[in-house]
């Protein structure tokens, strides 16, 4: 490994969380933007021919260093780590109006969801996935809504690009399924031609 | 998928009072009155934008009585829209009339909207599952500041941290308790004997020779106990007079 490489990995473990290729550089004051990826895609072939159980991963507009997934179910069940919780139905939906309409107040995200919604941003914001983005024109300026950081890093993104994309979705494109099919998504249905 | 198994719950869990069910737990079954209409649609096989408003509406109005959900506002302001609409479609209208609206339409874009909104929500679950199978180092979240310098104090500075501390507390309120018993008995024995020697006397002669301030108490309170009971009668000759302390009249002597 290149001593930038090294430097660029004893980053990453000392910190912990997504680091910019631009923080990186910070590192060595000669180096390049260019040669902190060369370094960074060095560092990932490291581990990666090495079979090392940790691996290099882009998330949120960094790079990190995650243990491999394949290791997960052990190192929890001796209880080295705790699993993140899993985030509710509810929590999902918000997160999925608001990741789509940003930035967004509470009236449009209880439209869409048809119920209220205090009590789930109120939830969000403070396990740090959305925040206050600004103020709408409407009536009491009302608070407006769009995804934190950690929204990304929570769900793996690199950046908001990674969302599937409105027309990707199956809605409109998939026939009725049978009653007896797996219904554990929503998309079953297309809308008549009228 | 949840959905199902909520509707198929064998019997609503009660609570140790009675058969009231546990709403709670099938609104968590269920993320919202638009969830539970599409399971509705589902199991009926409907498709969204032909929606039997009459029917739906009616079973709408079933699932959240069964289901208990009564009180919850969200679910009841669907209902109102429901019925609404199925109240709308049962107006006579000429089928090639110009410019009639299906007043199902918002339903049908809401309910579209919010089955988009569901799938993506799927997605992100799955994709928030992935990452929690990877871990970086250290499973807790980075503070979000720096935490303060570790405390540096020598054992004075302590000391006079705790003088300070100590000075600080007001003195406690102490009361000693001393046992001053009345002898009200030992002063109605007294009385009586009294009594019984004179069928008058005053309040100087009561208290006897050099009385102390529970023999007076005591004495007091035992010629208040025998006035009260009829075996003696005070009398003062007026305002701030010596009290007389006379045997009831109806009292024998004995």
């Amino acid at each position: 490994m290149t001593p930038l490489a090294q430097l660029i990995e004893a980053a990453l473990f000392a910190a912990a969380r997504p680091l910019t290729v631009e923080e990186l550089a910070i590192l060595d004051p000669d180096a390049e933007l260019s040669d902190v990826r060369a370094a960074l895609g060095q560092l990932r072939e490291v581990y990666d021919f090495n079979q090392h159980a940790i691996e290099l991963v882009e998330l949120a507009g960094g790079y990190q260093l995650l243990t491999r997934a394949a290791f997960a179910a052990a190192v929890e069940r001796a209880q080295f780590a705790i699993r993140a919780p899993r985030l509710t139905a509810a929590a999902l939906e918000t997160l999925a109006v608001i990741a789509y309409r940003q930035p967004v107040g509470r009236l449009e995200i209880e439209e869409i969801r048809g119920v209220s919604a205090g009590g789930v941003l109120r939830s969000l914001q403070e396990r740090g996935l959305i925040e206050v983005v600004g103020r709408g024109e409407a009536l009491g300026r009302p608070l407006l809504y769009g995804t934190a950081p950690m929204f990304l890093e929570v769900l793996g993104l690199n950046d908001l690009g990674d969302l599937p994309r409105t027309e990707e979705l199956t809605i409109a494109l998939q026939p009725p399924r049978p009653l007896t099919d797996d219904t554990h998504d929503a998309a079953a249905y297309v809308p008549a031609e009228s | 998928m949840e959905q199902t198994s909520a509707i198929a719950l064998p019997e609503p869990p009660t609570t140790a009072l009675g058969a009231s069910p546990a709403f709670v737990v099938q609104l968590d079954a269920f993320s919202g009155p638009l969830d539970l209409l599409l399971h509705l649609l589902r199991e009926e096989q409907i498709e969204i934008a032909d929606i039997p408003i009459a029917r739906i509406a009616d079973q709408f109005l079933q699932s959240i009585h069964e289901l208990g959900l009564n009180q919850a506002a969200d679910y009841l302001e669907m209902a109102g829209r429901l019925l609404r609409l199925k109240a709308q479609m049962l107006l006579p209208r000429r089928s090639e009339e110009e410019g009639w609206e299906d007043p199902r339409a918002e339903l049908v874009r809401r309910l579209l909207e919010y089955q988009q909104i569901r799938e993506v929500a799927l997605w992100l679950g799955k994709a928030a599952e992935r990452r929690a199978e990877q871990y970086s180092r250290g499973y807790l979240p980075p503070p979000l500041a720096l935490p303060p310098p570790p405390l540096r104090v020598d054992l004075l500075e302590l000391l006079q941290a705790v003088e300070r501390v100590i000075v600080a507390i007001p003195d406690p309120v102490l009361h000693r308790v001393v046992p001053r018993p009345l002898d009200v008995e030992g002063a109605t024995r007294r009385l009586n004997a009294l009594l019984d020697a004179r069928s008058e006397f005053g309040w100087l002669e009561a208290l006897g020779p050099a009385p102390t301030i529970t023999d007076i108490l005591s004495t007091l309170l035992a010629l208040l106990e025998l006035a009260r009971g009829g075996t003696l009668v005070l009398q003062q000759t007026a305002p701030f007079a010596p009290m007389v302390i006379r045997r009831d009249a109806s009292r024998p002597a004995d």
